[in-house]
Parts: structure tokens; C-alpha cells; sequence
């Protein structure tokens, strides 16, 4: 043997400490003679050597702990030790277990033509509109998970604020299938109405009159605040269209519609509209639109709206009709505001109107509800004093 | 050609008939010659074939399973009937340790070919320790086939194959199906590895085995009063489990009720539940539900028993949650 | 190595009988060491239990034995392996956990099985053996075979409700059981006198009405002839037999023992009056054997030990991929 070392004696055994040593250099040792004390955690071990010969340096103190296979004596005919004992030459054992492949591999069953979403996605996807059938998944086997959604309803929306740049082509496809969508399942009806804003544009050009441009406000304003008071006496417009049934919001959050450069569209929404006084509310407007624009829009203001307001602003045409935004049971439109023929007090005069478009979800109400929605923000908009 | 006999007859006909075939077939256990079983079953074997070859032993549950162990690598089929499941606990270090563990741990040598023969489940007020269901506990351990027939028909055709087996099987009687009469056609072979489709559905899965599966088809056709049309399987084997058929019903229903009169902490319904979503997560619509016992020592009233233990309106009112209703 | 049956009631002394005792008992004796070394080497694995100062027991009872009887054995079973006749390098092999060794290398030291010579464990549930030799005699019995069963066990598996059940079913069913009782004092670290109300363990086996000796354990030629008597009756048919077989181990329990619960002195006792001392210094007063005798004896087993390490060591590791098989009921 040559060199005599610390003996595994269990299983769970890594280490022992040596505190006696039974022989000392110079000592002859038969085989089987005690030849040291070992302290293991089941108590002292007194170990034996199992070659012959004269014992030659101690390598170890008394009181050293060291692990199992250190040398610890040299005993016998140290030449052996230059060789290569033969059994070092036998493979290592495979490096620690390997699973086994599980004897009943459940294997799922596939079935032709199945789309496979996780559930978290697809109670998503109700949630915000998205049609499934068309996102391509990265889950298992290819299916739809609700990250995959999330990255779709950014693209539809607007990126986090990290990001450079919209790319435009999947939010184009993002609002075309949700556009498509909402066409398929939500029966939309429509009214129109002209409203007269002589008592409004005049109220605005006093008001703008003497502040700064920063402060002055847009009619724009004007007709979110409108609608948005007016909601409060119509929450049958104001909600959510879910699991077939129709939930009205507590809060108003008015989605308002902003172009994005390079041919995107998208609504964030103004938190709680009905509150907020109209330079307040002129300033948020403001601010969405800068950073639609830069595309910082935070995840709550996507997710948020409970009714959409699209505007054609200055270079539109006189009507514009909207698709409702699911889940959402109204979309109001606002064509472009300008001099139009309005028949007032017997006589024609040239006034300026916009034309109010509704277009609202028929499984919620009816056009009556509509009708008089729309009433009452013309009743609105003729005493903006109080918007 | 059927007949109809009850689940005691099927069986008891089944183990003569074994042992008309081959003389290695022997039967010991408790009372099952000068008592005729304590289940009847074995009635009159004793008679028939002499008290060598249908044996009463001694309370020695460790000492005649392992004899069993030790007579089926010795050359005999031996059939070890344990009265219950509730004093097989004795004979669970054999049953393990030796039936099921030799042939891996010999290297292939050993095999032991030996059914044992359990009573299993509750429903007479015998109190807690008269009343468990445990086969979980024995499909658990590899090295094991166990069985569960829940018809006549399955109790009278699994046993001959089961003794053809060369490595141990578990064959659970459930003790109130003992009295069921249902027909029988002695020349229809059983398999050992396929679940059967008691009743086809289109809405829901509801997936059993042994003594549960008449409270399961009482429930079917109560559902289907209710416009649900619930498919029925009744597993058979519960090792190895036929995950195919599983799999497959609840692809075609996307929806599952898994019922077990074991507890409901580490079921055997909790496998099925975990294959299910494994293998099917994809094609559920609806959480896989779960009817077992309340996990409580089965008491002796009778209503508090029955209120422990599965029953036909708890699987009702868990088919119809997982329809949403 | 495997005894021819022989119906002889009593051994027979000569020459080249008593140093095949000899032999067997240095086998024996010379594997448990080798082993003891190799496990301190890593080689082995696990647990160890080794059968030095026991050897006259396994050595004594199975000249009494032929190839047809069964050997049932507990996890210190490598003595009784090898003088069964299992071949030295396959039980080396599964002591290092090979795939070459007698159970694929998936048992190790305390379940070596050899179907063929009727070698079945190896077991380490104390007591779990019993039933199993039960078992085993019962199919004779059915069968019609005239063939024995021995059971080794420990006296601590007296305790265990499976040697009282077995004891009755084997004498109630006649069953041609030899239980063969290594009565080595101690069941792991725990004293007989501090377990048993009654230490007298055969005669608890003779409550249960079947014949039951006591034999001086370090002595392999009073065990031989015990055990040709007991298996001469058994094989009359008179049913089982008991033999509670006194010895000492001289090693403790498994190679993990630090053995606080005997003092030296006492294993320095019992080593004086070993088996293999005392049966060589019996054969050399007898004239029976010389020193060139023992010293080619020891040559001989040297020699076979070292091919089995040899063998041992180039026997390769069973593939994960077959790990699987050789279960029943695999879906």
C-alpha cells in the first residue's frame, strides 16, 4: 500500500478527526492492527491497516480533521506508490442519476386543428379584444400564453417609455384585429346629431383671450368634458361588455383618440374626466398627446378607458363614426368643427356645429338611450361656463 | 351466453374455476375454508378442492403474505386473501419490501407471481378502522399491477389473467359491490391494462373506479336530467393507470370529475388530476374537480358516514361547477 | 464449492473433509476482511456487514445441504453466499455495485440472490425472511418435493412479530423449514438480556412445539452435525426444525459502529475462542491437518479473492437505460 489514509467507514462519512495515533515511525504493523483513533459523528473509530510493514513519517496531527482518502501515515514499501494501481483504470461511474424518461409519458393529445391558448391568455384576451386565433403563441407546442398577449396589446396601444420607436406595423395589425373583432361581435347602432357651439366658441374666445397660448384651451376640451358629465346621467354608456353581461364603471375615464405619426391610432384614457376642471383637463389632453407621440403612455392609461372619443380635429370632414372599442360599449364621435348653415330662430344663419356621431353596443341599449346621451352633451356644450 | 350473478358469486366462481384449471392455483387466508369466506366468496371451495388448496391461516397477515411470496417463487400460484383492506397494513412490509421490490433488486431473477385478494372500502358502519380505502397506497408502489373490478363481469375475468401474471397483482374488492348482481358471460376474457368507457357523454368526464362507479352512473343520469351528458370511466386497472384513456375522454369533454373514496389529501384522484393536466391542460375548459371522502376517520352513524363518504349529489354538484352552473 | 445431498446423520471427519471446512471458513474469513479494506477505499458502498467470527455457523449448516433446498439469508449473507456456492467474483462485483455482480449490481451487499442455487437473499428488513422461507417450504410441501429450506437469521429478528408467525405457520403446516437462529448476542448495539424477557431462544422456538437445539456457534463440526440431524428429520417429514446456533461477532455491527455497547475485552474473549483458531488448533492436534495444509489453503483463497476484486473492478456499470426493466405492471 504504501501510504495509509483516512478510511471512509459509512455511507454519509466525509471526514474524521484524527485523536490518537496508535503507532509511531519506525513501528512494524501486521495487517489488521489498530493503527490510530478517529472521532465520526457516531463516536471514536479506531481504524486498522490492512498491508504490512514498517511504519515510516506520520502526515497527520492529532486534533486535524481531514476528509476521507487523505493520507494520514506512511506505512510499508512507499515505491507501490509510483504506479498506477490497476483498478485506475476502470471508467468513473456515470456523473449522478439521471431522471429516467417517465415510463407513462403523458403525451398530450393533440387534436387536428386546435388552437392551444393557456387560460391565462384567453381570459385576456376577452379582457382587452384580442383575437387569438391570429397571435402567434410561445408556449409549449406553440401555444398562445398571456405574455404573448401582452406583447400584442403594447403593440396595439404604445410601448413602454424605455422604447424608441412604435413599430407600426404590428400595431396596424394588432388594431386591425381588434377592429375586426369588434365588428364581428359587437352590433353597433348609430346616431348623428349637429350641435350648435355658438355659446361655446365665443365662451372660448373669452376665456383664451387673455392667457398665454399654454393656457389656453381647445374646444376639444369642451367636448371631452361634455360627454364625459354627461355619462354620469348615462352610465348605460359607460362600462364594460363581458361574459355576456354589461358592468358599468364607477369612475369615468374617457379614451381620447390620438393619431400616431406614421399612420397608428390610439386611445389612452383621462382618468376620472367628469372631475377634472377644463385646464386641468385641456393640460392631461395635452400631455397624452406628447407622449403618444414620444411614446411614454403608462399601462393604466391603455387599459383604463371606459369610453372612446375620436375627434377629425381641424382637416377632417363634417362626420366620423367610430368602431367601439371592446370591452367598451361606445365610441363618440366628433367630426370637424366649422361654419355650417343652422336654421335658428326662424332665420338661417352661419354658425359654428360639429356633428356628434354615437356609435353604441345594441346588446347594452337601444337608440333611444343613445339619442338622448347625445341630447344631453348638446345640452351641455351650450353652457360651457359650467364644463 | 350471461347470467346474472352477484359480484361474490362472479368471484368465488372465478378462483374455482382457476383452480379446476391448474393445480398450482391454491387459496389461503383467514376463514376462507371451514367459513366460506368472510365475504362468501369462497364458499363451498373448501369442500371441492380439500383444505391443502383453500387454507385457513392464522392472524398472521406478515406471515401467510409472505408465505404466499415465498410459495409463488417456490413454483405455486398462490391467491392470498387479506379479509380487508384495513389489516393489510400488517402485510405491507412483505408486500413491498419483498413481492414488489424482488425482481428489480434481484437483478431479474426473482420473480413472484402471487395475486393477493384485498376487501376494500365503506358503507356498513363498521367505523374507522373497518372502513378505509387505500389502494392508493399499493398503486404507489412500483413492481405492483392493481386492480380495481368494478363490475360482475370485471370481478369474475380479471383473475385468471391476474394469475397468469408473473409479477405480483393486487386485486381491491369493494364490499358493496359484494351484493350487485349484474350478468356475467364466463367465456369473455378481461384485459389488465385498459380503463372502460361505462357511459358515452359529450360534456363531461367523470372518471372512477371500484365501489364508487354505480354512485357515479346513478350521477350521470341524474346530470343528464339536467341536459348534462356526462361520460363515464371507470379506470379498472390503477397500476398501471391507462393514461390514454384518460387523456382521451377529457380531450373529448374538456372537463373532468375525478371520484375516489379515498381522502382527499394525496388521492389517488390527485394522480388521475395531475395526468389530466399534464397531458390535457390544453384542452380543458374547466378546473379537473374532485369527489372524495372527508378527511376524517369514517365515522359509524350512518348519516355521518354517508355525509363522510362520496355520494350521488356531491358528483352532481361537481360536474355542474365545473360546467359553470 | 456446492455439497452433494447426502443423507449421512452425522459428518464425516477425514482428512479432506475437515480441510474443506477449513477452506470454507478462511474464505469466508479472508472476503470479509478484503471487503472491510475496500469499503474503507470507497469501494463498497452503503452499508457493510461483515461475518467474521460467524463463519462455523454458514460453513457447519450448509454441508447439510443439497443443491435442490433453498437458502434464505439476511444482509451479513456474503459468508453464506459463498459457501452456498455463489461465486466469489459475482458477489465482489455486486458488492461494488456492478452490473456482472449477482443481482446486476442493483442489490449490493445485503441482497445478493443466485436463483439458481436456489440463493434467495439477502434482506434487510429483520425478520422479513421468515415467511419467506415459510413460503418457499410450503410450495415443496404442495409439490411434492423432497427438498429443505434454511432460514438464517439474528436473534434480534426474535423480537419481530414475523418470526413468531412464521414459527407457528411452518410447525402447523409440517413445513420442511430449517430455522437456523445466529445468536451473536447483540441486534445492532443492543444486548439480547436487554430485549428478550425470556433469552433462551430455543426455547421460545420449542413453544411453538417444534424441535429445538442449542449449538455451540464457534464450533463448525458440533453445527455440521446439528444441522445433518435436523435436516435428516426434516426430510423424513417430521416438519421444521429449529437451531439456535450461539457465535459472536468479532466485527461490529456494520463498518459505521463505533461499538459503545461492548467493552474490548469481551470481543477479545470470544476472538480467543473463534472458530477458525479453534478448529485449527483441534485439526492440528488431531493430526488432521499440518501447516502446508493451511498455508495452500490460504494461498488458494488469496488467490480466488484477488481475481474476484480483479473481476470486480473491470466489470462495468449497468446502463441508466436499462434501469427501468425487470419491473412488473410498467405501463
Amino acid at each position: 500500500m504504501g501510504l495509509f489514509k483516512m478510511p471512509s467507514l459509512g455511507a454519509d462519512m466525509e471526514a474524521g478527526k484524527l485523536v490518537e495515533w496508535m503507532i509511531a515511525p519506525g513501528d512494524e504493523v501486521k495487517k489488521g492492527d489498530t493503527v490510530a483513533v478517529v472521532e465520526t459523528q457516531k463516536g471514536a473509530i479506531e481504524i486498522e491497516t490492512f498491508e504490512a510493514g514498517t511504519v515510516g513519517k506520520l502526515l497527520v496531527e492529532v486534533g486535524e480533521t481531514v476528509p476521507v482518502g487523505t493520507p494520514l501515515a506512511e506505512i510499508g514499501d512507499m515505491s507501490v506508490e509510483a504506479a498506477v494501481p490497476a483498478h485506475e483504470a476502470v471508467p468513473e461511474p456515470e456523473p449522478g442519476p439521471i431522471a429516467p424518461p417517465a415510463p407513462v409519458a403523458a403525451p398530450t393529445l393533440i387534436r387536428a386543428g386546435r388552437h392551444r391558448a393557456s387560460p391565462a391568455a384567453r381570459k385576456l384576451s376577452a379582457e382587452k379584444g384580442i383575437d387569438l386565433s391570429a397571435i402567434k403563441g410561445t408556449g409549449p407546442g406553440g401555444a398562445v400564453t398571456s405574455r404573448d398577449l401582452e406583447g400584442t396589446h403594447k403593440a396595439a396601444g404604445q410601448k413602454a417609455a424605455s422604447a424608441s420607436g412604435v413599430d407600426f406595423t404590428e400595431m396596424r395589425k394588432a388594431i386591425g384585429r381588434a377592429m375586426a373583432r369588434s365588428k364581428r361581435e359587437i352590433p353597433h347602432y348609430y346616431l348623428r346629431h349637429q350641435i350648435d357651439l355658438r355659446a361655446a366658441s365665443s365662451w372660448l374666445d373669452e376665456y383664451n383671450g387673455s392667457r398665454e397660448p399654454s393656457g389656453r384651451l381647445l374646444m376639444g376640451a369642451l367636448l371631452v368634458k361634455a360627454v364625459a358629465l354627461s355619462l354620469k346621467q348615462f352610465p348605460d354608456m359607460n362600462g364594460f361588455y363581458e361574459n355576456d353581461a354589461f358592468t358599468p364603471s364607477d369612475a369615468i375615464h374617457c379614451g381620447v383618440a390620438v393619431a400616431v405619426r406614421g399612420g397608428g391610432l390610439i386611445a389612452p384614457a383621462v382618468h376620472d374626466t367628469d372631475g377634472l376642471p377644463l385646464g386641468d383637463l385641456m393640460a392631461a389632453m395635452r400631455d397624452l398627446v406628447a407622449r403618444v407621440r414620444a411614446g411614454g403612455l403608462k399601462g393604466s392609461e391603455l387599459s383604463d378607458p371606459t369610453i372612446t372619443i375620436t375627434s377629425l380635429g381641424d382637416r377632417g370632414v363634417d362626420e366620423v363614426y367610430g368602431v367601439i372599442h371592446p370591452p367598451q360599449v361606445a365610441i363618440v364621435g366628433f367630426g370637424t368643427v366649422e361654419e355650417r348653415p343652422l336654421a335658428a330662430d326662424g332665420t338661417l344663419v352661419a354658425a359654428p356645429t360639429v356633428i356628434a356621431t354615437l356609435a353604441a353596443d345594441h346588446r347594452v341599449g337601444d337608440g333611444r338611450r343613445g339619442a338622448l346621451f347625445l341630447r344631453e352633451i348638446e345640452k351641455l356644450l351650450q353652457k360651457p361656463e359650467a364644463l | 351466453m350471461t347470467k346474472d350473478v352477484t359480484y361474490r358469486e362472479a368471484m368465488g366462481r372465478a378462483i374455482r374455476d382457476a383452480m379446476k384449471a391448474d393445480d398450482r392455483v391454491f387459496i389461503m387466508g383467514e376463514d376462507v375454508a371451514r367459513y366460506g369466506g368472510t365475504y362468501a366468496v369462497t364458499k363451498g371451495l373448501a369442500d371441492e378442492f380439500g383444505e391443502d388448496r383453500v387454507r385457513d391461516t392464522p392472524l398472521s397477515e406478515s406471515g401467510f403474505t409472505g408465505a404466499g411470496i415465498g410459495a409463488a417463487i417456490g413454483g405455486m400460484r398462490p391467491i392470498v386473501e387479506i379479509m380487508t383492506v384495513n389489516f393489510s397494513l400488517l402485510a405491507l412490509d412483505q408486500i413491498l419490501n419483498t413481492a414488489a421490490t424482488f425482481r428489480h433488486m434481484s437483478g431479474g431473477q426473482v420473480g413472484v407471481p402471487l395475486v393477493i385478494r384485498i376487501a376494500t372500502g365503506a358503507g356498513r358502519q363498521l367505523a374507522a378502522q373497518h372502513s378505509h380505502s387505500l389502494e392508493n397506497w399499493f398503486a404507489h408502489i412500483p413492481g405492483l399491477r392493481v386492480l380495481a373490478p368494478a363490475t360482475v363481469q370485471d370481478a369474475y375475468a380479471m383473475l385468471a389473467p391476474a394469475l397468469e401474471d408473473p409479477d405480483p397483482v393486487i386485486i381491491f374488492e369493494h364490499v358493496m359491490l359484494y351484493g350487485r348482481t349484474e350478468p356475467l358471460d364466463v367465456s369473455a376474457p378481461a384485459d389488465l391494462h385498459f380503463a372502460a368507457v361505462r357511459r358515452t357523454g359529450t360534456d363531461i368526464s367523470l372518471i372512477t373506479y371500484g365501489g364508487s362507479l354505480p354512485k357515479t352512473l346513478e350521477a350521470a343520469e341524474a346530470l343528464a336530467g339536467e341536459g348534462i351528458d356526462a361520460e363515464v370511466l371507470d379506470l379498472r386497472v390503477l397500476r398501471p393507470l391507462d393514461n390514454v384513456a384518460i387523456l382521451e375522454t377529457v380531450s373529448k369533454t374538456r372537463r373532468a370529475v375525478v371520484v375516489d373514496e379515498g381522502w382527499l389529501t394525496g388521492s389517488l384522484a390527485a394522480e388521475v388530476s395531475a395526468r389530466i393536466m399534464e397531458g390535457a391542460f390544453w384542452e380543458l375548459d374547466a378546473p379537473v374537480g374532485r369527489v372524495c371522502s372527508a378527511e376524517i376517520p369514517i365515522p359509524y352513524p350512518k348519516h355521518l358516514e354517508e355525509a363522510a363518504l362520496p355520494q350521488v349529489d356531491r358528483i352532481v354538484a361537481a360536474a355542474k361547477a365545473a360546467m359553470g352552473r | 464449492m456446492t455439497t452433494k445431498a447426502t443423507d449421512d446423520i452425522r459428518p464425516h471427519l477425514t482428512h479432506e473433509h475437515c480441510l474443506h471446512l477449513m477452506k470454507q471458513m478462511i474464505r469466508i474469513r479472508r472476503f470479509e476482511e478484503k471487503c472491510a479494506e475496500l469499503y474503507t477505499q470507497e469501494k463498497i458502498r452503503g452499508f457493510l456487514h461483515l461475518y467474521i467470527g460467524e463463519e462455523a455457523v454458514a460453513t457447519g449448516v450448509m454441508e447439510a445441504l443439497g443443491d435442490e433446498d433453498a437458502v434464505v439469508a439476511t444482509y451479513r449473507e456474503h459468508g453464506h453466499a459463498l459457501v452456498r456456492g455463489v461465486p466469489a467474483q459475482g458477489i465482489m462485483a455486486e458488492m461494488f455495485g456492478k452490473v456482472d455482480g449477482v443481482s446486476r449490481g442493483r442489490g449490493g451487499s445485503m441482497h445478493l440472490f443466485d436463483a439458481e442455487r436456489r440463493f434467495y437473499g439477502g434482506n434487510a428488513i429483520v425478520g422479513g425472511g421468515l415467511p419467506l422461507a415459510v413460503g418457499l417450504a410450503l410450495a415443496d410441501k404442495m409439490q411434492g418435493r423432497d427438498r429443505v429450506t434454511v432460514c438464517f437469521f439474528g436473534e434480534g429478528a426474535v423480537a419481530e412479530g414475523e418470526f413468531h408467525e412464521s414459527l407457528n405457520l411452518a410447525a402447523l403446516w409440517k413445513l420442511p423449514v430449517l430455522f437456523v437462529c445466529e445468536n451473536n448476542g447483540y441486534a445492532m448495539g443492543t444486548a439480547l438480556d436487554r430485549s428478550e424477557s425470556e433469552t433462551d431462544i430455543h426455547a421460545k422456538a420449542a413453544s411453538y412445539k417444534l424441535p429445538a437445539e442449542v449449538v455451540d456457534g464457534m464450533n463448525v463440526v458440533d453445527v455440521e452435525a446439528a444441522a445433518r440431524r435436523a435436516v435428516h428429520a426434516i426430510r423424513a417429514g417430521e416438519g421444521p426444525y429449529f437451531l439456535e446456533c450461539r457465535t459472536y461477532r468479532f466485527r461490529a455491527h456494520s463498518m459505521f459502529d463505533p461499538q459503545l455497547y461492548r467493552t474490548k475485552d469481551e470481543v477479545a474473549a470470544w476472538e480467543e475462542k473463534g472458530p477458525v483458531i479453534r478448529f485449527r488448533d483441534w485439526m492440528m492436534a488431531a493430526g488432521m491437518a499440518h501447516d502446508a495444509d493451511l498455508a495452500r489453503i490460504e494461498e488458494e483463497v488469496a488467490s480466488e479473492i484477488a481475481a474476484a476484486v480483479t473481476f470486480a473492478e473491470a466489470s462495468d456499470w449497468e446502463s441508466v437505460d436499462t434501469m427501468l426493466e425487470d419491473v412488473g405492471a410498467m405501463a
